[in-house]
């Protein structure tokens, strides 16, 4: 402040401190980079190098696919060894970017001499990943805030638990890359808004494109930006820049994504995009509007105005008609499921079963806010009043942003991964902001009297705090960024005028210094916490690979490694063109790890055949094998956690299959598998329930273990203790009876005749009773 | 082979040379058969039907069934490829055979003989169960039948009934017609209809039934009418193959019947016909057919390929031949198919036959994609069941297989053009204009 204060007798002390301010930025940025990479390294140490859960096995041998056959055969790659028969077609179904980012990884290293397996690689893709994500955070503050806002936003990104939790090493799934491209071309468009340059427009486009390669949730970002410049319009703050930024985007944007396979026509023809279009014609006619204003007299412009508003009104009207008659005209209204279920959060608990049994799809509960951004959530509403003062462009944007992504973080627990980055930006330029007046109170108080105001301002903030250390040259890039807002090219002139006027505002919102160092240690607690929070979140809750796990007990360490053991056990014990069925949870993980082909997977694109499975899994045992027998199936994997307690077994997502299965084969009624509305296991449960498949498959031969059936999961003794398969025979299960793998037996040779079983069966007066109603065969 | 040898010298030197033909998937036909009787003097009152046998080169081994020293199979090996069970009234039989060691010998993919009578015993209605023949559940009941029977009948409870409703399939019964009927006198049983494994040879007519002939009927028969089985066989899905028949005498040396009502006397009744051609079904000397691999490739090319485009042109073919009793034949029909399956047949073609044994087609892979598979299921009456199926995946096109112009789309690629020579004129004019 005291710089741009005096800026002709201090030029060479300014240039000083704008070059160490660089510098430490620099510095810190670096550490903030290696700070998110080695907080996400906690599920290497404590487990190992290993790709986690389901989807990252499945993006795990996309690239592996990719790193062998190249680019070419993975764009065709047609799959036959899932969704069996029908197959998928990789190339055309899948968001290629994460994929081929970690293939270009590999490439670049592997053409270095640096042989790196293509596991290590992916293991580590997200961590790396995470870091490009802090300085991308640091960037689009900066632009919106300054430097220091942006070095405080990019310390919190970098271990917020929320993005932690999809991104720790091992963790190789689109998420890992997208935030990071969800954020660079957010700062992309604030950059383009900020200079007007048609070369960030450009890159703009381009970060979009790799965006779109990367998630499906760059609907997001055509949603938010069209919302954010229809604001800009509707509050007046049309400009130029506005139109560079935006109408680039859609154009090239579209164009871009339309080339992505799995994208394609949707990008013009879903109703996802269609609210950018819209922004763009009235972007379009907007300027038109101030075109016509700046070559009229003001007479003659408001005989334009009238005539191109009642123009422009038909045409909307026009476009709004054929919209609605497009959307009314597809069978879904245009809108993938998962996109209405955003509009409206019941949707799909309502009418698609597939979508609502994915826990990562429910809307969160409260306390997974403070488990997933934890003190952010406080700092938030500062933020967005630091927003406010003053509003401009692109604090608007940010503040839309947060409102958004808090709204469908309310609809999807995965999108609270969106919501992440908003808060931390939030968050950032909170913190700053109350570093900056309180710092700038200290230093009010303590050099009220004296001139070297500077050098206590050095001393006293660089070795605070990683985000009060960025303070040092925060303060003048604010004051710099707001003057841009107002005057923008012409920035050295009017310059000091602002800042006179900021001084004599300075003055007047001085604190008291006592209130000022409390309310400072207060936020560096609040910040301890956080910290502390977010390595416990990264050591302890998300760093579970969930392929592994691991139980603390009294005589020490367990660990459960049961699905590999089982895996391996399938890849050694059958033949390559075996099919697996299984619950389609372990589809991905069956295909990468056990190398055989199953009927349904991860990628739930065909309700039909997953309910299929389910139908089979819920029926008695015959109408099961005759199901499995025709999709030419040989084993049925189940996982079972009974024995454990390991709570995410197949009997505790048994009802998503029934309601999935009874969705397309009305046979199946939830009713039946329920006691009274109650879904239980123990002797209340319906007959229905204990003869299914997937009891029968769970509990065979579960009372061997203890000798009564105790299931430590639904803590109850099992219902049906003894009893025989006939058409499955077990042939695998694994040490703690996690996975269990049973084998479809052969047709039996030869069929029975009737007359030794009836016999059996009935008493003599049964049987004649039977051969009185005319029995033809006996 | 110590063990079949002794056997073999027991019986009939004269059969040593025929040893080396042993029962094989190459060589189907049954050679070491097993004969249970109940009493040794059905020996020589069956003694047409097994010198049959025997001149047709089996080499059949008697025991009596109650016998302590039977045995299938010695360390896990089957001494035998064929049974034959005379023995209606054994209650249990000798050594360790019981009627699942009986069901698990027919589940290995051999034959079996099984010959029931009036008063059979509940360990041969067991076995008839087994292979899905059940008996008439009153163990007195007889097949009567008041229209059909044979006048050479002197009891006159017109038990002893001549049949001539055969199933009508030359490859059970030979291409000769058997003219005269045949002679039966035993216990009927009945088949359930869902059961497409078995199926009747010789019905009964439709005026016969089955009650106690020495005693009144004081309710309806439960087995009336042709739904009377006296002979059935039953082809297991490993084509294993069993006879069930009702009466022993049907297999005995008899000759001479007259049936009632008819003018037509035979000098010999079609007893021996029937029963031997129907051993040479059961032992497979007739109906035995085994397929080649599928072979597949696409038009103008020889080698099988990994994976098939939507809309390739391939051809189809597979070798089938027949058993002879000695040798392979190739086998000729006009009724093969094969699918292009997935999940239902896209593709269903009758294949032509060659007359050598290859049967071939060609089609175009639909415009479906998908893990399809060849197959050809061949089930006709009387031929082992042929069953082979061939993954093959169909992909979708390449990204650079597809048309690189459309000519519809002329209009749009001239949009484009000239939109952009517009822009290109009116940039240059705005810019250098004045």
């Amino acid at each position: 402040m005291a710089a741009l204060e005096s800026p002709q007798p201090a030029a060479t002390t300014t240039a000083m401190r704008h070059a160490f301010g660089n510098v430490l930025s620099v510095l810190i940025l670096v550490l903030i980079g290696v700070l998110a990479f080695s907080i996400r390294l906690f599920s290497v140490i404590k487990y190992e190098s290993v790709i986690h859960e389901f989807d990252p096995y499945f993006n795990y041998r996309v690239t592996q696919f990719l790193s062998k056959n190249g680019i070419y055969e993975f764009w065709n790659w047609f799959d036959d060894r899932t969704w069996y028969p029908l197959g998928r077609v990789i190339g055309g179904t899948v968001y290629p970017g994460l994929t081929l980012t970690a293939g270009t990884i590999w490439w670049v290293l592997n053409s270095l001499n640096i042989p790196l397996s293509v596991e290590t690689v992916c293991v580590f893709t997200a961590p790396v990943f995470s870091a490009f994500a802090s300085w991308a955070t640091y960037l689009l503050t900066k632009e919106v805030k300054g430097s220091g806002a942006g070095l405080a936003a990019a310390v919190l990104l970098a271990m917020v638990p929320s993005y932690i939790s999809r991104s720790v090493a091992g963790s190789y799934d689109n998420e890992a890359v997208a935030i990071f491209a969800l954020i660079f071309t957010f700062y992309l468009y604030i950059k383009t808004l900020n200079t007007g340059s048609l070369f960030y427009a450009t890159l703009n486009a381009l970060a979009y494109f790799y965006m779109v390669c990367s998630w499906g949730g760059y609907t997001f970002i055509i949603n938010l930006i069209p919302m954010h410049v229809l604001l800009c319009i509707v509050t007046g703050r049309y400009s130029p820049r506005l139109y560079i930024a935006y109408a680039p985007l859609v154009v090239l944007g579209t164009l871009l994504a339309a080339l992505v396979p799995v994208v394609g026509f949707n990008a013009v023809l879903t109703s996802e995009h269609f609210a950018s279009f819209l922004v763009f014609i009235i972007i379009h006619v907007v300027a038109l509007v101030y075109y016509i204003k700046g070559i009229l007299t003001p007479k003659m412009f408001k005989v334009a105005v009238t005539l191109v508003v009642s123009i422009g009104m038909v045409v909307c009207f026009i476009v709004v008609a054929i919209l609605v008659a497009l959307v009314a005209s597809s069978p879904t209204g245009g809108w993938s499921g998962r996109s209405l279920s955003l509009l409206d959060p019941t949707y799909a608990s309502k009418y698609i079963p597939i979508i609502a049994s994915v826990s990562e799809h429910q809307p969160p509960t409260w306390p997974s806010y403070f488990m997933d951004i934890n003190v952010l959530a406080f700092l938030v509403p500062a933020g967005i009043i630091a927003c406010f003062s003053p509003l401009s462009d692109s604090s608007s944007f940010v503040v839309l942003y947060i409102v958004m992504s808090v709204y469908f973080s309310g609809v999807m627990v995965r999108l609270m991964l969106v919501l992440a980055p908003a808060a931390c930006i939030m968050s950032g330029i909170a913190l700053s902001q109350a570093f900056d007046v309180f710092t700038g109170s200290i230093k009010y108080q303590l050099g009220g009297s004296s001139n070297s105001t500077d050098n206590a301002e050095d001393t006293n903030n660089a070795p605070k705090d990683d985000a009060s250390a960025g303070k040092t040259d925060k303060g003048e890039e604010i004051v710099k960024e707001r003057s841009s807002k107002k005057g923008k090219k012409k920035e050295r002139e009017p310059a000091d005028k602002p800042s006179v006027k900021s001084k004599a505002k300075k003055k007047a919102l001085v604190l008291p210094l006592e209130t000022s160092i409390v309310a400072l240690l207060l936020l560096i607690m609040l910040g301890a916490f956080y910290v502390i929070h977010c390595v416990w979140a990264a050591a302890e809750a998300y760093s579970a690979p969930s392929i592994v796990l691991t139980s603390q007990s009294r005589d020490g360490l367990h660990v459960f490694d049961d699905f590999r053991e089982s895996y391996a056990w399938l890849s050694h014990n059958t033949d390559v063109d075996d099919k697996v069925a299984s619950w389609w949870d372990y589809g991905y993980q069956t295909t990468a790890m056990a190398n055989r082909t199953v009927i349904v997977d991860n990628n739930t694109w065909n309700n039909t055949h997953i309910a299929t499975v389910g139908t089979a899994m819920s029926s008695p045992e015959k109408a099961a094998w005759e199901i499995f027998n025709s999709l030419d199936v040989k084993y049925v994997l189940v996982v079972f956690g009974g024995l454990i307690g390991y709570p995410s077994d197949d009997i505790n997502k048994f009802l998503w299959m029934v309601r999935i299965g009874g969705g397309v084969f009305p046979h199946i009624k939830e009713a039946d598998y329920l006691r009274d509305g109650q879904y239980r296991i123990d002797s209340e449960a319906t007959p229905t329930m204990l003869n299914c498949l997937m009891y029968k498959l769970s509990y065979y031969r579960f009372v061997e273990t203890d000798g009564k059936g105790y299931d430590r999961v639904r803590r109850t003794e099992i219902g049906k203790k003894h009893f025989k398969l006939t058409h499955f025979e077990e042939v695998f299960t694994s040490h703690h009876w996690m996975v269990r793998i049973y084998k479809l037996k052969p047709a039996r040779n030869r069929i029975r005749g009737r007359a030794k079983k009836l016999k059996s069966k009935t008493t003599s007066s049964g049987w004649s009773s039977k051969s009185e109603k005319k029995n033809p065969w006996v | 082979m110590m063990n079949l040898s002794r056997s073999v010298a027991l019986i009939s030197l004269f059969l040593l040379p025929l040893l080396s033909f042993s029962f094989s998937v190459d060589n189907p036909t049954d050679r070491r058969v097993l004969v249970l009787l109940d009493d040794l003097s059905l020996k020589s009152s069956h003694s047409i039907f097994f010198n049959n046998l025997k001149s047709r080169g089996f080499d059949l081994d008697f025991k009596l069934a109650d016998d302590s020293k039977l045995a299938l199979q010695r360390y896990g090996q089957y001494l035998f490829d064929g049974l034959i069970i005379f023995a209606p009234s054994t209650e249990r039989l000798g050594g360790s055979l019981d009627s699942k060691s009986i069901a698990d010998f027919v589940d290995s993919g051999r034959d079996l003989i099984l010959s029931a009578d009036t008063s059979a015993s509940d360990l041969i209605r067991g076995i008839a169960t087994e292979c899905g023949v059940d008996f008439d559940e009153d163990s007195s009941a007889m097949v009567i039948d008041h229209t059909s029977f044979s006048v050479s009948d002197v009891d006159g409870d017109h038990t002893l009934i001549a049949a001539d409703d055969l199933v009508k399939s030359d490859v059970i019964l030979g291409k000769a017609k058997i003219e005269a009927p045949v002679l039966f006198r035993g216990v009927a049983h009945s088949l359930n209809p869902t059961n497409n494994l078995v199926f009747k040879v010789l019905s009964a007519s439709p005026s016969a039934y089955s009650a106690n002939p020495s005693s009144k009927l004081s309710s309806p028969p439960q087995l009336t009418g042709s739904a009377i089985s006296l002979v059935s066989v039953m082809q297991a899905r490993n084509n294993a193959r069993v006879v069930i028949s009702g009466s022993l005498q049907l297999f005995s040396d008899r000759s001479g019947v007259q049936k009632a009502g008819s003018q037509n006397q035979y000098e010999k009744s079609g007893n021996e016909q029937f029963v031997t051609e129907l051993s040479k079904w059961v032992f497979h000397e007739r109906g035995h057919l085994k397929a080649g691999s599928l072979v597949h490739h696409r038009v103008g090319e020889t080698d099988e390929p990994a994976i098939y485009r939507i809309k390739d042109d391939l051809e189809f073919s597979v070798e089938i031949y027949e058993w002879s009793g000695k040798s392979w034949e190739p086998y000729v029909a006009n009724d093969v198919q094969v699918q292009f399956y997935m999940m239902s047949p896209y593709v269903l073609k009758t294949l032509s036959a060659d007359k050598k044994g290859l049967f071939h087609t060609s089609f175009k892979v639909p415009d479906v994609y998908g893990v399809f598979q060849f197959k050809v299921e061949y089930e006709k009456l009387g031929y082992t069941t042929l069953s082979l199926s061939k993954q093959i995946p169909v992909r979708p096109y390449r990204h650079n297989e597809y048309e690189r112009f459309i000519p519809t789309a002329y209009p749009y690629y001239g949009a484009c053009f000239t939109t952009m020579a517009g822009f290109f004129v009116f940039s240059f004019v705005y810019l250098y204009h004045k």
